[in-house]
Formats: structure tokens, C-alpha cells, sequence
């Protein structure tokens, strides 16, 4: 497949590290190239790199200074990273459409989890149910991770859940379920954040006595789906059940 | 082989070089603040550079050494005493059972490290011995060292001769402590051009003070507001160990070692690499001050740096070797 067209710039991150912004938007082909340079690259480093972060439009190569300064010449360790970027850029990439897995996760939006949904509810002009029905609806596009280890900004939800971020943040609890402009996330951990709750989600998206500690990845697909408390408590305990049983054996 | 913490200090962790190659992910690569400090102690006592120390903020914990070993102390200058004797910074000292490690005074710097010859033996996670205090997971059961820890170390050592008093080997690491600790080196970031004219003259000329809501994840400044050009919402993107990040109140925010691994706030600089390890050792309320320098320059720098602890290592490689081997 050819290249394609998106235009890019590469701009130093600190001096061991560049980034290349193929344009500071929430787009889904633009995201795609990203990805795919990103497992492209993971397979086939740029020499020095030491590490690579993907995000909604822009791809992250972090640098062993030292290493690539000896083999930089008369250039900085920068500039010979730039040109190194820019000459594998050229390269053919091979779009992975649908390189994630596909999940459904449970959500239970009963207002014991969802402080936050009378309020967004009441901003869009609609009921509660209708958030539920509307948040439920879309099959979503993990585009990045970020923010807490686990923490996947997902998108886009549909116009009438959208609202922007709280402008101070408050304590949040670890699983729940957010939404922040036209954007949907869970919260792996307890953090502060100002993304509005609506739901929680009995799953861990973050474990670190996983063995993949980090249950989505960039590209995943993920629909959600409403249950109730009592499917809650039960999802839950039979994990914890699953858990302590693993640890008998 | 073990040492026990017989007190706990506010926040001690046992750290790396870092865990690299979970960014993308969200994990964060934690590891030492001061990585310059860390890798000084470990060559002290003969460590592979990367191997696990203690790091520790004032006050620090009280240690008692369950067997002999070989230790180092680097960083910050907490006033150390073993056995309430006053023990050398910057020197490899031989422990013997018993010995009880302390801190009395926080004398200069921020964050002290504690590095012991052979390395702890603790469990990797995600491939560090790095404690990510958010993730709950690395170091020691990922969290700070508490009262009645014990931690294992990997190489038993012999007592020292006589048994009687710890011994304060006698060569010392030359710290080569900055001239000027409060001028911290800056590249403009991605989004510089975003400052208005007077925001960008107040950056360099004003001076900024560290506040107390200033942690391992990062210092926040306490500023006159540099006011934007523009407050165009930028989407997440990644951000870096001494990233400078303009908050929208005018502020500034500089991250440090448990830094978000993205963030979509505009990066007015960077903190130069060679600069992090005097950054790590400011204070809240010390003040700071950013001075504009180019790529080569922070390059150079950097390769100094590390050039120079090359050459630690080789001479304590020797000195080692001669003072135990003879």
C-alpha cells in the first residue's frame, strides 16, 4: 500500500526525544497510520531507539543519546533521529485496519457509580436512561493509552453525551466509567480526574499481578453494555472467587 | 543477608534506572530522580550501574544492617551516622551486623540514595526493580519502605576486621557539585511560540519557586502567570522526565521521574538531561531559575556526564579490587 498522505512534523521532545504529529486531532485514519507505524517500527526499531509512544496523531521515539551521538558525526543526536524518522517514513506501511481485539465490557450506570450522569443527562437535554442507551450504542475505538497505567481514551461517543471536562478535578474511584468531550474512558486506578461518571465497570482494567497487567491496547475495539448492581456484585465476587482459588492452587 | 528498616521515613522506595518500554501502555518508567546520584553510589560499591538503590527523601528511614555489606551514600547530604558515629558521604563504607544507619539533617539536597554492594534481592516487575507508587507494583510490594521491612540482599560480605567499627573506605566519588544549583537549562518546547513576548521575558528573567504540591511526579511552580497566546486545546501526546508544561492558569508544572506518560497541556520547555540530577536535589521552596540553551550544547553536557562516571567506575573497579584482593 502507498504511504499515505497525511502531512507531519517532527519536533525535538527534550533533547531525547522527537515526535512526529501527523496533526493534533481525534481522527480515526489519522490514528490508524500511527498505529501502524508504531507496531511497524516495534518490530523494526530506528537504531538508537529506546522506546516508542503512540498517541491520538503523533508517534513518540524516544533515543539513547550517547549511542546515537557516536554515530551522528558532525550532526546532533537530534538532527541524525530527524533524518533517520523521516527516511523510514518513506518506507510502504501496511495499514492494520483491525489490528485490535474486539470487547464488550459491562457497565453498571446505576447512580451509586454514576455521580456524574443526572448532571450530564440534564446538560445534553435528555434522561438518564437515554445517556445509558446512547453511551451503549457505538462500537468505540481505542485510539491511546495514557494519563494512569491501563487508562484507554476511547471515542467517539455520540454528540448528545458530549461535554467538556470538569474544570477542577475530583477524586475519582478506580473502574469507573467517563466521559470527557467527545471522548470515553475507564479509570484503571483511584486518581483524580475531571472526567464526568457514568457507570463502573466490575472488570480490572489494570492488574499488576497480570500477566498482561493492561487489559485494552491502542486499536482495540470496545462496546459497552448496561447491567445491573446485582450482575455487578456477582461479576465481581466470582473474580475475586477466581483469585482465591488461584491462590490455593 | 538482609537489612531491616527499624523506622520509616517519609517517603523512601527502593528505584532503578527505570522501567522502559510500557509507555505506551500508561506505565510510567518511575525509576531514580537523581539517575546521576544513583549510578554514583552503585559505582562506589561496585554495582552494575542500573542496579537497585534505596532512594530516600528527609526524614529517612532508620536501617539496621542484618549482615555486613558494603554500602554508599550519594545525593543528598542528610548527615548520616552509623552507630551515631558521622559516616562520609560520597565514600564506600564496610558495614558489619547490627549497624544502624540514620539520617539527622536535611544539609543539602533533596533526594539521598543508598546503594549496597551486589544489589537487593527483590523481584523485577515489568522488567525494574522501579516502585511505581500509582500502579502499586515493583520495589517493595510497591509501595515506600515501612517499619519492619526487610529487604534481601544478594551478595553476603565478610565482617570487617576485628568486627568492631564499620570502616569509611578512603577514596571518594567527586560529586562535581553544580556552581550554580538554582539555574536549571531548558530547550523551548513544541509550543514556546504559544508564550506572548512578555511571558517568554519572564520566563527566563524572573526566578520561579518549587511549591510544597511537588512530588516524584512532578514540581509545581509558583509563578507570576505567563499568560498564552492562544488556548487552542491540544490532543494527548507524550511527555518527558523535565517536560515544562504551561497549566491553563498561567502556571507551570515541570515533570519529573512518575510522570504521566502523555499529557495535553502545551510544553513551553524541556529540562536539558544533564540538568535532571540538579533538578531532582531542589527543595520545595528552593528557588529556580531557566536559561535558553541549544541541542548541542545539552548534548554535550549529557556525554560529560556520563563520561565522567565512566571513569568512576574504572577507578573504583580498581580501588575495589586492590583494597579486597590486595
Amino acid at each position: 500500500m502507498n504511504p499515505p498522505s497525511f502531512s507531519y512534523r517532527i519536533f525535538p521532545l527534550g533533547d531525547s526525544a522527537i515526535t512526529i504529529d501527523f496533526g493534533n486531532c481525534i481522527d480515526e485514519q489519522i490514528n490508524i497510520s500511527v498505529l501502524s507505524r508504531f507496531f511497524q517500527w516495534e518490530q523494526h526499531p530506528l537504531a538508537g531507539m529506546t522506546e516508542l509512544v503512540p498517541a491520538y496523531s503523533s508517534l513518540t521515539v524516544y533515543f539513547d543519546l550517547p549511542k546515537v551521538k557516536k554515530t551522528a558525526g558532525n550532526i546532533t543526536a537530534i538532527e541524525w533521529m530527524i533524518e533517520q524518522a523521516e527516511q523510514r517514513l518513506k518506507e510502504n506501511i501496511f495499514l492494520q485496519e483491525t489490528p485490535g481485539k474486539m470487547m464488550r465490557i459491562p457497565v453498571c450506570y446505576d447512580s451509586e457509580f454514576a455521580p456524574d450522569i443526572f448532571r450530564l443527562a440534564a446538560a445534553n437535554n435528555i434522561s438518564p436512561e437515554e445517556v445509558i442507551a446512547l453511551h451503549t450504542s457505538k462500537t468505540y475505538r481505542v485510539f491511546m493509552l495514557g494519563f494512569l497505567p491501563g487508562f484507554a481514551y476511547m471515542g467517539q461517543v455520540d454528540e448528545k453525551i458530549a461535554m467538556p471536562r470538569k474544570p477542577q478535578p475530583v477524586n475519582v474511584a478506580a473502574d469507573s466509567v467517563g466521559v470527557a468531550g467527545s471522548q470515553t474512558g475507564i479509570y484503571p486506578l483511584d486518581s483524580p480526574g475531571g472526567w464526568h461518571i457514568i457507570g463502573r465497570t466490575p472488570w480490572k482494567l489494570f492488574d499488576a499481578e497480570r500477566e498482561e497487567p493492561v487489559l485494552l491496547q491502542a486499536g482495540d475495539q470496545v462496546q459497552f453494555f448496561s447491567i445491573s448492581k446485582n450482575d455487578f456484585r456477582e461479576i465481581q465476587n466470582s473474580a475475586l472467587l477466581k483469585e482465591s482459588s488461584q491462590g490455593d492452587t | 543477608m538482609s537489612i531491616q528498616i527499624i523506622k520509616a521515613g517519609i517517603l523512601d522506595t527502593v528505584q532503578d534506572g527505570g522501567r522502559f518500554g510500557y509507555q505506551h501502555l500508561g506505565i510510567n518508567p518511575s525509576g531514580a530522580m537523581d539517575k546521576y546520584a544513583m549510578y554514583i553510589a552503585n559505582a562506589l560499591v561496585g554495582n552494575h550501574p542500573e542496579e537497585a538503590v534505596i532512594e530516600m527523601h528527609f526524614p529517612a528511614s532508620v536501617f539496621l544492617f542484618g549482615y555486613p555489606a558494603l554500602i554508599a551514600i550519594s545525593g543528598a547530604d542528610f548527615s548520616a551516622t552509623i552507630n551515631g558515629d558521622p559516616v562520609a558521604h560520597l565514600h564506600p563504607v564496610w558495614v558489619n551486623k547490627n549497624d544502624v544507619l540514620q539520617f539527622h539533617r536535611p544539609v543539602y539536597g533533596a533526594r539521598a540514595y543508598l546503594a549496597i554492594a551486589g544489589g537487593l534481592d527483590i523481584s523485577k516487575w515489568l522488567g525494574s526493580y522501579s516502585t511505581n507508587l500509582k500502579a502499586k507494583a515493583g520495589g517493595c510490594h510497591g509501595r515506600n519502605l515501612q517499619k519492619g521491612d526487610e529487604i534481601l540482599l544478594c551478595q553476603s560480605f565478610p565482617s570487617t576486621p576485628g568486627q568492631s567499627e564499620f570502616i569509611v573506605l578512603p577514596w571518594k566519588a567527586d560529586d562535581q557539585r553544580e556552581d550554580i544549583p538554582n539555574e536549571i537549562w531548558v530547550l523551548p518546547g513544541h509550543e514556546w511560540h504559544r508564550l506572548t513576548t512578555e511571558s517568554k521575558e519572564n520566563f527566563t528573567m524572573t526566578s520561579f519557586v518549587i511549591t510544597q504540591q511537588s512530588d516524584r511526579m512532578g514540581y509545581r511552580l509558583n509563578n507570576i502567570p505567563l499568560p498564552a497566546m492562544t488556548n487552542e486545546e491540544l490532543v494527548s501526546s507524550a511527555v518527558s522526565f523535565g517536560t515544562v508544561q504551561l497549566l491553563p492558569d498561567g502556571k507551570l508544572i515541570i515533570l519529573m521521574a512518575d510522570h504521566q506518560t502523555t499529557g495535553g497541556y502545551p510544553r513551553i520547555a524541556h529540562a536539558i538531561t544533564a540538568h535532571h540530577s540538579k533538578l531532582a536535589q531542589r527543595r520545595a521552596g528552593d528557588k529556580i531559575q531557566f536559561r535558553i540553551t541549544e541541542q548541542a550544547i545539552a548534548e554535550n553536557l549529557y556525554l560529560q556526564q556520563q563520561q565522567h562516571l565512566q571513569q568512576l567506575r574504572n577507578a573504583c573497579t580498581f580501588r575495589l579490587q586492590q583494597y579486597f584482593n590486595g
